[in-house]
């Protein structure tokens, strides 16, 4: 039994798959992927990783394929991401997933950088391209497999060996006001020796809803280092289902912090694999949703290689009838003797028709690491709010107080100053819109 | 009017009466002294008085400055300048010392229509105020309260009520836990803001902190009632006689 929303992806694949870019092999991968699709349907709660989010009954119907963002929605799309804006990043702006280069900072790009669209690399059958696309992203995800079916912009980056690119990048997708199903796909490679810092943000209108379906595979070399931050910002009706699939050298450093404050569905999804040894990673995220958000970050760390410390901490705040949803699992496999790795999940839920899930799972098969996981989930706590209130604090910016020093520890860790500070004004933001909503 | 005004007040945690009938009238300008038996509800007065949740008056009332004390939220009660420096200050892992300071200062200040502090402004009233109380500087830099000792505890909560500068302070226990130097460091932080526009309950158990902190009236709370009112020899003659005779009369 195929529901409509399935049925409205085949016909939106057999539609448009001649004129999607790429041909030969690339198109062969497309047809690969899609099968993959055609064969499971949308994951559902029987489908274990998709269990706390059944996409099947989520998504009642499948948008059609972003057309050319016109000139309207490119000139709202200027002031996109203003909260990430003091970082002075070089911005390359995707308005409904389609590159525009009148908004991005494409000039005197510095030495030891490339970028550019994944639509013209398709075209042109780079071969630097063919070589990664597809190679980290997990090709049994259906998730992935749509969008790799469908995949018609994103970002090619490539960082040579020991560059140090000294500005962020700044990937900025823009939905317009059209409800229509966007599939980005992005391909990092980060050589031997470099350091970059990359962010995704993830923002449209509230009336929409829009579809947005975002993949980045990210290679970090030996010795590299690597931030990432993806921030989700997407409008109150919009789904939202993105994967970062990466591959981390030895010795290499890697921090990545997700955010997710905005869509009506979304899913985070993290493969990660320890390829080389002696690597350091961070892998934290936050979450605030309300109303009758539902957000699920799913996290899968596989260490292969020896001797890596990694540490996960996601955190999540929920309000109103918001739902959330973490499952992380960290894989150490045989060989990864001396690997070092926590993972913290904690909910703050301020509602009680709020609900958070937990799932943190460790799978070793290794004898000699150091693991663990922990898991909590509780309230607000009355007594420190009434602390704070004794002192004049009224009871809004107690709390506001309380769930910003409940993120604190996750933002924390995240190295770069700037970016610290431009999160910790978006959780702002949200705390102060939090206040003002009526009640 | 008196600033503080309670009049018989019963009150009850869980179902359980705590306080029995209990009368206080504080003037301004004037120290009160309470002294009595532990579990007499002398904090429960406290953080009745504070606006805590689980603290029910069952009959009776409170009037703070001629107002009802039961229609004001625990932040409106502050901003009407109530302080209760607690026996037992909470640890808040996560947030600033400095940002709790500056918060609650100016949420105070922004609810009385008083313009908010600049930054400079804020600094320097903290610094000259931790000076005052031997505070160090450094302290204020980590979570409120997280790892200070006891005594370093309540000289916060003594850095909170000169801050604040309220208009009726209690002080419920402040001296125990700090040491001797540390006395009288709060003491004269009490004695400082004494004046013709301020109140002072001291609950405590140790006539010696009374040494420092001179009492216009001392009051013996036992079994969820004043039982006796006098002067300042009374809590000589507490230190001398203990409280055997107030809890025979009113064991039951
Ligand atoms: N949350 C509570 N639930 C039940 N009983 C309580 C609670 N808090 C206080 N009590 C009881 O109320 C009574 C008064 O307690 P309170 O803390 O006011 O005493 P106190 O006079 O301050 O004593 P101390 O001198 O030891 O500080 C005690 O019997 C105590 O056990
Ligand atoms: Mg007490």
């Amino acid at each position: 039994m195929k529901t409509a929303a399935e049925a409205a992806l085949a016909q939106t694949f057999s539609q448009a798959r001649d004129r999607l870019p790429g041909s030969g092999a690339i198109a062969a991968q497309r047809e690969a992927a899609f099968d993959v699709f055609a064969k499971a349907g949308l994951p559902h709660r029987r489908v274990e990783e998709w269990k706390y989010t059944d996409l099947r009954a989520l998504m009642r119907e499948a948008k059609p394929l972003a057309a050319p963002p016109d000139a309207a929605a490119k000139a709202r799309a200027k002031t996109a991401a203003a909260m990430l804006g003091d970082l002075e990043a070089r911005r390359l702006v995707f308005v409904d997933g389609v590159f525009v280069p009148e908004l991005s900072d494409i000039a005197k790009i510095e030495a030891g950088l490339r970028v550019g669209s994944l639509a013209d690399a398709l075209c042109a059958g780079d071969s630097a391209l063919t070589a990664h696309l597809g190679k980290l992203a997990p090709t049994g995800d259906v998730a992935v497999a749509l969008n790799t079916a469908l995949m018609g912009d994103g970002a090619v980056i490539y960082a040579a060996p020991g560059a140090t690119i000294e500005r962020p990048l700044h990937l900025v997708f823009v939905s317009s006001e059209k409800p229509v199903a966007t599939f980005t796909r992005s391909v990092m490679v980060v050589e031997p020796g470099a350091r970059v810092m990359l962010i995704e943000s993830y923002e449209g209108p509230a009336g929409s809803d829009y579809q947005v379906n975002a993949a980045i595979e990210l290679f970090v070399g030996d010795g590299a280092h690597v931030d990432y931050v993806k921030t989700i910002g997407e409008g109150a009706e919009a789904m939202h289902v993105s994967t970062l699939a990466a591959a981390i050298g030895a010795k290499a450093r890697f921090n990545s912090f997700t955010f997710t404050a905005g869509g009506a569905v979304v899913r985070n999804q993290l493969y990660l694999r320890f390829d080389g040894e002696d690597t350091v990673a961070g892998i934290r995220g936050a979450t605030l949703v309300r109303g009758r958000q539902h957000a699920d970050t799913t996290l899968m760390a596989t260490h292969i290689a020896r001797g890596c410390q990694s540490r996960e901490m996601f955190k999540a705040v929920l309000d109103d009838e918001a739902h959330s949803v973490f499952q992380g699992r960290i894989v150490v496999r045989q060989g990864a003797q001396k690997t070092d790795a926590k993972m913290m999940t904690q909910a703050l839920l301020l509602s009680e028709r709020a609900e958070a899930d937990n799932k943190p799972e460790l799978e070793i098969f290794a004898d000699d690491v150091q693991c663990g996981h922990g898991a909590t989930a509780g309230a607000l706590d009355d007594e420190l709010k009434f602390y704070l209130m004794a002192r004049g604090i009224p009871a809004a910016e107690a709390e506001s107080l309380l769930i910003q020093a409940f993120l604190g520890e996750a933002i924390e860790g995240i190295e770069d100053a700037g970016l610290r500070e431009a999160l910790i004004e978006s959780v702002a933001a949200w705390l102060k819109a939090r206040g003002q909503k009526p009640v | 009017m008196a600033l503080l005004e309670v009049k018989n007040l019963h009150v009850e945690i869980d179902g359980k009466e705590i306080l029995k009938g209990l009368d206080l009238s504080v003037d301004s300008g004037e120290v009160h002294a309470i002294m009595g038996p532990n579990g007499s509800g002398k904090s429960t007065l406290a953080y009745l008085l504070a606006g805590k949740d689980d603290y029910e008056p069952t009959k009776g009332e409170v009037r703070f400055d001629g107002k009802n004390l039961f229609e004001m939220e625990p932040d409106e009660r502050a901003a009407a300048g109530l302080f209760i420096a607690f026996q037992y200050p909470l640890e808040i892992p996560g947030v600033a010392t400095m940002t709790f300071l500056r918060t609650a200062l100016n949420a105070q200040r922004k609810r009385r229509g008083e313009p908010e502090l600049s930054t400079p402004e804020f600094l320097k009233r903290v610094r000259d105020t931790a000076r005052n109380l031997a505070i160090d500087p450094e302290m204020l830099r980590r979570g409120v309260n997280v790892g200070f000792s006891g005594g370093e505890k309540k000289r916060n909560e003594v850095l909170q009520m000169a801050l604040l500068q309220p208009r009726l302070a209690i002080l419920d226990e402040t001296d125990s836990g700090l040491d001797i130097d540390a006395l009288k460091i709060a003491a004269d932080g009490v004695n400082r803001l004494r004046g013709p526009d301020r109140a002072f309950v001291v609950i405590t158990h140790y006539q010696r902190l009374l040494n420092y902190i001179v009492p216009d009236v001392v009051h013996v709370l036992s079994a969820g009632r004043i039982v006796r009112t006098g002067g300042k020899e009374l809590a000589m003659e507490l230190e001398a006689r203990g409280y055997a005779q107030y809890q025979e009369e009113f064991a039951a």
